[in-house]
């Protein structure tokens, strides 16, 4: 079965998106395929690179950063609420004149159609958030 | 339709509208915080227990775990883990989730 998810919490802040991470990760280990992972609201702040949270925690970034490596997931970042909240790629920098970016390996940024086109192209949307 | 719900019902009314508009045959999952939902003896219990009557409750094992719930959940409320979750996403035609 295809599966989109979207997550509108940041890291570390209720549940969503560890509760998020844990389904995708038994979706996948069903053999289900998850055509895409949106970020949306705070939820873009999960793709930021910058994050160090202490070692005796999980590093909620760098997890998803690694199931995106291991199955090749398509992890989209809603640019608008990322312009707003200061996530953004090299490309973002440069057009926006900042001096750095910070967005994690496995993200991109993208528009909100690649919510709606995985919203169609999915069997089931499951949302993730506060 | 499955729901989910992921605040308790004590700090927000997402249960209770959750439940108003399940309808029969249909299954609620209590994720995160909505394992507070599932719990015995409480002023929101008469009403989870009403509406086992017409849909199917379940909550997520390693939240009723994580709070320490796991032995005062109600009769009638299936424990499920991720792939539980995973398998209640597949079975329903579309996932509602109660933010």
């Amino acid at each position: 079965m295809k599966l989109g998810i979207l997550i509108s919490e940041g890291p570390y802040t209720h549940a969503a998106s560890d509760t998020a991470y844990q389904f995708v990760k038994a979706a996948l280990a069903k053999g289900h395929e998850v055509i895409r992972v949106f970020f949306y609201h705070d939820g873009v702040n999960n793709g930021t690179r910058l994050t160090v949270p202490p070692q005796d925690d999980r590093n909620i970034v760098q997890r998803w950063s690694e199931l995106a490596a291991q199955h090749k997931l398509d992890m989209v970042v809603c640019i608008a609420a990322a312009q707003r909240r200061g996530l953004m790629d090299a490309a973002e920098a440069k057009r926006n004149g900042k001096d750095a970016d910070n967005i994690a390996p496995g993200f991109r940024i993208s528009g909100l159609g690649q919510l709606i086109e995985a919203a169609i192209q999915a069997d089931r949307l499951v949302v993730f958030g506060d | 339709m499955l729901h989910t719900v992921n605040k308790s019902p004590f700090e927000h009314g997402c249960l209770g509208e959750c439940l108003k508009f399940a309808r029969k045959g249909s299954a609620v999952l209590l994720i995160e915080d909505g394992v507070y939902g599932a719990a015995k003896g409480t002023a929101v219990s008469k009403q989870v227990e009403e509406a086992l009557k017409s849909v199917s409750i379940y909550a997520l094992r390693p939240d009723v775990e994580a709070r320490g719930m796991q032995h005062r959940v109600m009769d009638g409320i299936h424990l499920v883990d991720y792939g539980g979750f995973v398998d209640l996403v597949a079975e329903h035609d579309a996932v509602q989730s109660w933010l």
